[in-house]
């Protein structure tokens, strides 16, 4: 064999590798869905709990293109929506603001870590007295979790600001506000867009709890619990997978948004 | 600034580029600089040389106003600091520079912050790269360059306003061998053409030697002026400067003053 075709079936055996490589996560995937279908064919847990995952895909799928499901899909996707662009118009701001001053920041730590260490769903009683059981109830609990990681994450981003950095805008003449507006503002957003992409996490969650337990026309939370409740499994079934795919595409497109955006992040 | 130039005797350009008095500056009550006086040759450049932890960083931040001193006046070419233009480079580029800007930006940014209109703000940049044969696309952002080509990106920033003075803090520790090689040479070389006075922290003898007029040695805490050793070889100083005798002798003698001093 000559050396150039050595070196070009070693490149071909590289790229296949390559692609061999990125297929490695589906490998789960299919055991996941292996392991399930052996299960629901053995007899081992009554047919009626346990669709096979053929029948659960094929729910989903119809369920998305013709039935009922998209609309809860959709509403779910908006509510979700609403509570994350609410949290973040306030979030962002404040956590920056509380950020800029260590004074500021001390004096609420302490209500920050508290609230964020009560689980959201605790608080929904408290939000349906104050706001009914109307579709803003939903929003507003959802949107208040995902506001407290927000305010959260800016503020550390700021409070983090690498020190040399501000110290170089100083020596070049920058004033307060040019040093607020060029370094510590954009040093924050790596750790800011942390806190967006939790935010938008925990937003789905609680939404999909408030679905359930404060109860809608539309939504996938809603549409989970009826489905158990009259035993229709496969429709759950589907309703979880729906739920997940959601939030998992959810956190891929905050994660390609930070690093279009964020280009520096890490170098 | 009328009132200023009745109030300072303006009989001739002053002679020191810096010039220090009385300066006192204590650390958590231990005292670093105790009355630390410094008069620096005007169209110098001066590196500052000494053993870890006496402040050579410290003293060229107090001089250049980044941190505050306890007592003494710090005068640039007779001017209290806030009224001098310097110029500054910091040791680790990669934590001075603005990742989020391009590298154009980040040398633009002195000029923009001083409210410069757009056009001139170009001109001057470009006349700067063009000054210093300067062939790296500034369009890219700062990290995508080497070690070397960003800290001559950020010296670029440092000059780009017409400072007269410039900082720099061991501009050469944070790279290897050969980007020091490429950094010193063109550092060389904006020294020729714009003949700006530069003080230098280095932590290699060899560095505070090869580039100086003057290497100022340095004592343990409290730090006090040892020596200013001249070295008068004419410039541009090429890798024979290395190995000419009057290299050796003079890097010879500070480092016999040094090691004095560490016995001390």
């Amino acid at each position: 064999m000559t050396a150039s075709s050595v070196r070009s079936s070693n490149r071909i055996q590289k790229f296949s590798l390559a692609r061999a490589d990125q297929l490695l996560p589906l490998i789960g995937v299919l055991a996941l869905f292996g392991v399930w279908w052996l299960i629901a064919i053995s007899g081992f847990v009554n047919p009626v709990l346990l669709p096979t995952p053929i029948a659960t895909l094929g729910t989903l799928i119809t369920g998305m293109l013709t039935g009922t499901m998209l609309p809860d899909f959709i509403a779910t996707v908006l509510r979700t929506f609403s509570a994350f662009f609410m949290a973040a118009a306030v979030g962002v701001p404040i956590g920056v603001a509380l950020g800029s001053s260590e004074k500021l920041y001390r004096s609420f730590e302490f209500l920050i870590d508290f609230f964020r260490s009560t689980p959201a769903s605790a608080l929904i009683p408290m939000f349906i007295l104050f706001f009914g059981v109307s579709d803003f109830s939903k929003v507003v609990i959802a949107a208040f979790s995902a506001f407290l990681l927000i305010v959260f994450n800016s503020a550390y981003g700021v409070i983090n600001a690498k020190q040399s950095r501000i110290l170089a805008a100083k020596v070049m003449g920058a004033n307060r506000w040019r040093v607020f507006k060029d370094v510590l503002l954009l040093e924050s957003l790596p750790q800011t867009f942390i806190g967006l992409r939790s935010g938008i996490s925990i937003s789905l969650v609680i939404v999909i709890v408030a679905e359930m337990f404060i109860g809608t026309e539309q939504g996938l939370g809603k549409r989970i619990i009826d489905a158990q409740q009259v035993l229709n499994v496969k429709d759950m079934y589907a309703s979880i997978l729906i739920t997940g795919i959601l939030g998992y595409f959810l956190n891929m497109l905050f994660l390609l948004v930070e690093k279009r955006f964020i280009h520096w992040s890490g170098k | 600034m009328t009132r200023d130039a009745v109030l300072t005797p303006t009989i001739a350009p002053p002679e020191h580029f810096i010039s220090v008095q009385g300066l006192c500056k204590s650390f958590a009550g231990q005292p670093l600089y105790e009355d630390f006086n410094l008069d620096l040759p005007n169209n110098q450049l001066v590196s500052v040389f000494g053993p870890n932890g006496c402040g050579k960083s410290t003293l060229i931040n107090m001089i250049s106003g980044l941190i505050p001193i306890d007592r003494g006046e710090i005068r640039i070419h007779g001017k209290p600091i806030r009224r001098a233009k310097i110029g500054y480079v910091f040791q680790n580029y990669r934590d001075s520079m603005f990742p989020w800007m391009s590298a154009y930006d980040n040398i633009a940014y002195p000029l923009r912050v001083k409210g410069m209109p757009e056009p001139e703000c170009r001109d001057r940049v470009e006349r700067l790269i063009s000054t210093f044969n300067i062939r790296l696309d500034l369009k890219r952002y700062p990290y995508s360059f080497s070690g070397g080509q960003q800290q001559l990106v950020s010296i670029l920033r440092a000059l780009v306003a017409d400072p007269e003075v410039l900082f720099l803090d061991e501009p050469f520790s944070a790279l290897d061998f050969e980007t020091t090689l490429f950094v010193r040479d063109k550092l060389q070389e904006i020294f020729m053409a714009t003949g700006i006075p530069m003080l230098m922290v280095v932590h290699n003898l060899e560095e505070a030697v090869f580039l100086a007029d003057t290497v100022l040695l340095l004592s343990k805490r409290p730090t006090h002026l040892v020596e200013a050793v001249p070295f008068q070889v004419p410039r541009p100083r090429t890798p024979d400067t290395l190995t000419s005798p009057e290299f050796i002798e003079t890097s010879r003698h500070c480092l016999e003053i040094f090691r004095q001093e560490m016995r001390k």
